[in-house]
């Protein structure tokens, strides 16, 4: 199967690495690779503008944003964990902004979306060659918005609007509010509230972006970053140069790269099993498989 | 290059938008023609009334059941062309002609009309109303590398044709709409929210509601873009895995 013996995609090099920018660390959920890369390229016309997760009308519910400014891009720091058609705005980032070399950041599934609209751009007139950095974001599942109001203000007690930072990681889902107040459920509870489709996901680690992190693997205040391919090794190396990041040998760092690991091949094997039993859900008939 | 292959353009009901699109390949039409294809048939484009014998056969536009002579050419453009092409919406789902009702002068009993594939075996679906400039460049190049190229480009070719060519066999597409994203996708629980489709609508009828795409069903021409832009609908992972590379090439083959 897909990815079966290469779980963490293709990669040319990967680094535990932080922002050297304070701004820009107050309000990243990690190291504020994704913040620090899109405002260094923009800086250097390396992009034009970039596809983000910007505030929305409710509190923590995305919407896709075209950034052509830092303070742009300072808005939309932090995860947010539901779901942010970015891929939406695409074609508007490429022809009512007119930008041509659009950064874009996205979850794997949405890698993929900018990818096939460069492979296969059906509906994507003008795009292929305008996407000039794709940077890809670790992702075990999103939720539907609806599902962050179950959880946030039924399961944690905590209303959404007062909520200063969520996070997931060592087996908990957390919500911190602006008062100090800390609230944590198990993921056992909130895995029923994801997202179904994905489900069928078997990418982790964004596979397909010029640049992938998350803090998986890295100590806390710091990300992984998986360096993919030449455009993305170049824009890496430019923003090293200029002092952009601050980096450590993926080798030297806990809980390192074999944390990484595990958690891809979970996610794998675990969605690779939904996809066996989508295959025989019915008597003798089942649901496609779309990545077949 | 004196391998070149020959390519047509055939011409049922619709709006020259494919071709035009075709055209806004610029300087890469050139290329595509000074290197690698002859254009041997296409109105106003090629000084030949009748369809000749050709590698490729580009089909813009639905049959007309009721125009005869569009009858005569859709079939005589099978079996002249060993490969046939759906070039836009209108040949491979019908699109806006799904719509016609007649009464237009100066042949108002010209009322029904169908994709292509309901009246012939065809092999290569190129969806979108337009199709892009693009996936135009993309087919062109693969499917010349798939007739000419030396064994490891025929494979990749190959593996990046083989969903356009089973879009071309789908029992659905040749019928799809807004629809066809929601039964394909949306219903059997494979949609993430990406808003692929929501961009790739032409007419803006998909817009995202919490995440999901909700389609103004009446405002949809069935050009069947949104399905097949989604990343769920098909996705060729080899394909895709290389996509660095692939992209590079297609882009250097006609722009470079």
């Amino acid at each position: 199967m897909m990815m079966a013996e290469n779980v963490l995609g293709n990669y040319k090099q990967v680094i535990s690495a932080r922002s050297t920018d304070k701004e820009i660390l107050a309000g990243a959920q990690d190291g504020g690779i994704v913040t620090q890369l899109l405002a260094f390229a923009l800086e250097t016309g390396i992009i034009d503008g970039a596809i983000v997760a910007g505030p929305g009308y409710e509190p923590w519910k995305p919407e896709p944003m075209v950034a052509t400014c830092r303070e742009e891009l300072l808005d939309a720091r932090g995860t947010k964990y539901n779901i942010c058609p970015n891929v939406r705005l695409i074609k508007e980032a490429t022809r009512s902004y007119g930008l041509d070399r659009v950064g874009v950041v996205g979850v794997p599934c949405q890698v993929q979306g900018f990818r096939k609209a460069q492979l296969y751009p059906v509906g994507m007139r003008d795009v292929p060659d305008k996407i000039a950095l794709v940077i890809g974001i670790f992702c075990m599942e999103v939720f539907p918005y609806q599902s962050m109001v179950q959880m946030v203000e039924d399961h944690a007690g905590t209303k959404l609007e007062s909520v200063k930072k969520m996070e997931i990681g060592k087996g908990k889902f957390t919500v911190y509010t602006e008062r100090g107040g800390v609230s944590a459920i198990p993921l056992k509870v909130t895995h029923k509230y994801e997202q179904p489709g994905c489900h069928v996901c078997l990418d982790y680690v964004a596979n397909l972006a010029d640049v992938s992190c998350g803090s998986v693997g890295s100590p806390d205040g710091w990300s992984t970053v998986f360096v993919r391919t030449m455009a993305g090794d170049s824009i890496w190396a430019k923003a090293l140069a200029a002092g952009c990041f601050e980096t450590q040998p993926m080798e030297k760092v806990k809980p390192g790269l074999d944390l990484t690991t595990k958690l891809a091949t979970e996610k794998i094997t675990k969605h690779q099993k939904v996809l066996d039993e989508r295959k025989v859900m019915g008597v003798n008939k089942g649901l496609r498989n779309p990545y077949l | 290059m004196a391998d070149k292959i020959t390519i047509g353009h055939v011409h049922m009901s619709g709006c020259t938008g494919c071709l035009v699109s075709l055209a806004d390949n610029y300087e890469g039409l050139f290329s595509l023609l000074d290197g690698y294809a002859d254009l041997v048939y296409g109105l106003t484009l090629a000084d030949v009334r009748h369809i000749p014998k050709m590698d490729v056969a580009l089909v813009e536009g639905s049959v007309c059941l009721q125009d005869k002579l569009a009858v005569e050419e859709i079939n005589e453009t099978r079996k002249k062309a060993t490969i046939v092409v759906a070039l836009g919406a209108c040949a491979c789902s019908g699109n806006i002609n799904r719509f016609d009702r007649g009464g237009q002068a100066n042949q108002p009993q010209h009322e029904s009309f169908v994709p292509i594939s309901d009246l012939i075996d065809v092999d290569v679906f190129i969806p979108g109303c337009a199709p892009t400039p693009q996936l135009i460049r993309n087919v062109a190049v693969t499917a010349y590398l798939f007739l000419k190229g030396n064994a490891e480009q025929k494979a990749l070719a190959g593996k990046y044709l083989k969903p356009l060519m089973d879009l071309a066999k789908s029992s659905f597409v040749s019928k799809a709409s807004f629809n066809t994203l929601m039964q394909e996708v949306i219903n059997l629980g494979l949609c993430m929210g990406c808003g692929s489709c929501s961009a790739a609508c032409p007419v803006r009828a998909i817009h995202m509601e919490y995440g999901k795409p909700q389609g103004e069903r009446d405002l949809c021409i069935n050009c069947g873009a949104c399905y097949s832009q989604c990343p769920r609908s098909f996705f060729p992972i080899e394909v895709m895995n290389g996509f660095e590379s692939t992209h590079a090439l297609m882009k250097s083959v006609m722009n470079g």
